[in-house]
């Protein structure tokens, strides 16, 4: 079988806001032609239930990830920035750390 | 085309948790929690590699697609995955033969709802197996020409309306009881995909059972329909979805055990797998005896009794070996199961070629292509 002669469909990965308050999740992927045939399937695949409030469908080859090699330059910031934490520093309080300004 | 953002299919330096390291405790700073194998350069070589990948399954955390991993770990969760997404799409096909035949409309209603989720489980694992850099259209392939295959569960006809009860009460039963535990397997995408599949497959055990009482409480003619449909299906269920006997105690020969101790002990040590398959198997059966005296129906397996050491139900050993060669891709079912499913596949094409000439003709017309051009419009309504 030969799938080019099908036009293998393109990849896209699903975003969904399972409900009000929450940022959209990354929840999986599907195969799709085009944009609406890739949110029909989206729907059918990822909001069967519950009470789902918005879907995002983003082509999969649209998607630009930092490569593993500039890891380390990427990523490095918490590391070396321990002044970042508020543990870093002393508590407000008696109490210690979990004082009341503390959290 | 096709290319993914996410696939991580050659060796990369191990990555670490910034977020993690800051988020494990409160005194430390997180400079203190960096792990040492992030501090290997660029050259970092293979032991290193090993190393970080075995300590993040030492500390229970899960594999991502961008992970280094070995190869034996990316083939045997790819051989995994796939092997579960062809079980779910190829275990539509007993319960989708009697969509048109159900006995009232809240039944067929049901059963439809059943039987879509069990296509949305085949491609929430196959979307999963992408990540480990397959398309799912080779894994298509390997099903259809035989090269990967489908639970042997479904190689059995559903004769009986009693049939459908039967499967979603034993066999997703079973399947239920498989896939607990691989909701907090190793590797992410397969975890969050079960997490998925398992919230919907307890609606689809307590529907057969619901179902299965119904015939029970009827006429005797149904209860005879549904103890007939149960003598049918424990054993594919208690064999076949569990695998092959993998311990000296689950009573198979001690080559078969060893064959699968093997295979599990690997499984287990990777984190693919929890428990070995005759623990879930020995599971199964001590939920399911009690479950099937409340419904005044036998189990076929005159073995089976309480055994008060253990703790356990006893119940005959697998015989992996008769099974395997009745049950092999050559049986009459398996070919028909196949068959079904490339019928499908080919008689589709035409939709899948539309579709593209269509999103084709979008594409060059410029046009923003319907709903998705704004996002944030994208509200339930049109979700119908």
């Amino acid at each position: 079988m030969n799938r080019n002669d099908e036009g293998a469909p393109a990849s896209w990965e699903v975003f969904l806001r399972a409900r009000r308050g929450l940022a959209h999740q990354h929840v999986g992927s599907v195969r799709a032609a085009g944009p609406d045939t890739a949110l029909a399937a989206a729907r059918d695949l990822y909001t069967r239930r519950g009470d789902p409030l918005s879907l995002w469908v983003v082509r999969s080859d649209a998607v630009h990830a930092a490569s593993p090699d500039e890891r380390d330059p990427y990523f490095s910031g918490a590391r070396h920035k321990p002044y970042r934490y508020p543990e870093h520093f002393p508590p407000l309080n008696d109490k210690g750390p979990e004082g009341d300004h503390d959290q | 085309m096709n290319a993914r953002p996410a696939v991580g299919d050659r060796p990369e330096q191990a990555t670490r948790d910034a977020t993690r390291a800051a988020g494990t405790t409160t005194a430390a700073p997180p400079s203190g929690q960096a792990h040492s194998a992030a501090s290997a350069g660029q050259g970092a070589g293979q032991d290193e590699l090993l190393a970080h990948f075995d300590a993040l399954i030492e500390q229970g955390e899960t594999i991502e697609p961008r992970d280094w991993m070995p190869d034996g770990y990316r083939r045997m969760l790819i051989r995994q995955i796939a092997q579960h997404a062809h079980s779910e799409i190829i275990g539509m096909q007993p319960e989708g033969a009697w969509l048109t035949r159900a006995p009232s409309l809240h039944r067929k209603s049901v059963l439809i709802a059943k039987v879509q989720d069990e296509a949305g489980h085949g491609l929430y694992l196959y979307s999963a197996a992408e990540t480990l850099g397959v398309d799912r259209a080779d894994l298509l392939d390997a099903l259809h020409l035989g090269r990967q295959r489908a639970s042997a569960t479904f190689n059995h006809p559903a004769l009986t309306w009693a049939d459908t009860g039967a499967i979603a009460w034993l066999t997703d039963g079973a399947a239920v009881i498989n896939q607990a535990p691989l909701c907090r397997t190793s590797y992410g995408p397969y975890a969050r995909a079960m997490r998925r599949v398992c919230q919907e497959e307890a609606f689809h055990v307590r529907q057969g059972y619901d179902l299965m009482r119904a015939l029970c409480k009827g006429t005797p003619e149904q209860k005879a329909m549904a103890q007939d449909a149960v003598d049918r299906w424990w054993l594919p269920a208690v064999a076949l979805m569990f695998g092959p006997p993998d311990t000296e105690a689950g009573g198979s020969d001690a080559r078969t055990a060893a064959l699968g101790a093997a295979v599990s002990r690997r499984a287990m040590a990777w984190g693919i797998k929890r428990h070995t398959n005759d623990e879930l198997r020995q599971r199964f059966v001590d939920q399911c005896v009690p479950q099937a005296e409340r419904l005044g129906l036998t189990l076929p397996d005159p073995a089976i009794r309480w055994n008060e050491e253990r703790g356990h139900y006893d119940f005959s050993p697998i015989d992996w070996d008769t099974y395997r060669t009745a049950l092999g891709e050559d049986t009459h079912w398996a070919r028909r199961r196949i068959d079904h499913r490339k019928a499908a596949h080919d008689e589709g094409a035409w939709v899948r070629e539309a579709a593209a000439a269509y999103a084709a003709r979008e594409e060059a017309s410029g046009a923003p292509a319907g709903p998705a051009a704004d996002v944030h419009r994208q509200t339930q309504e049109e979700r119908v």
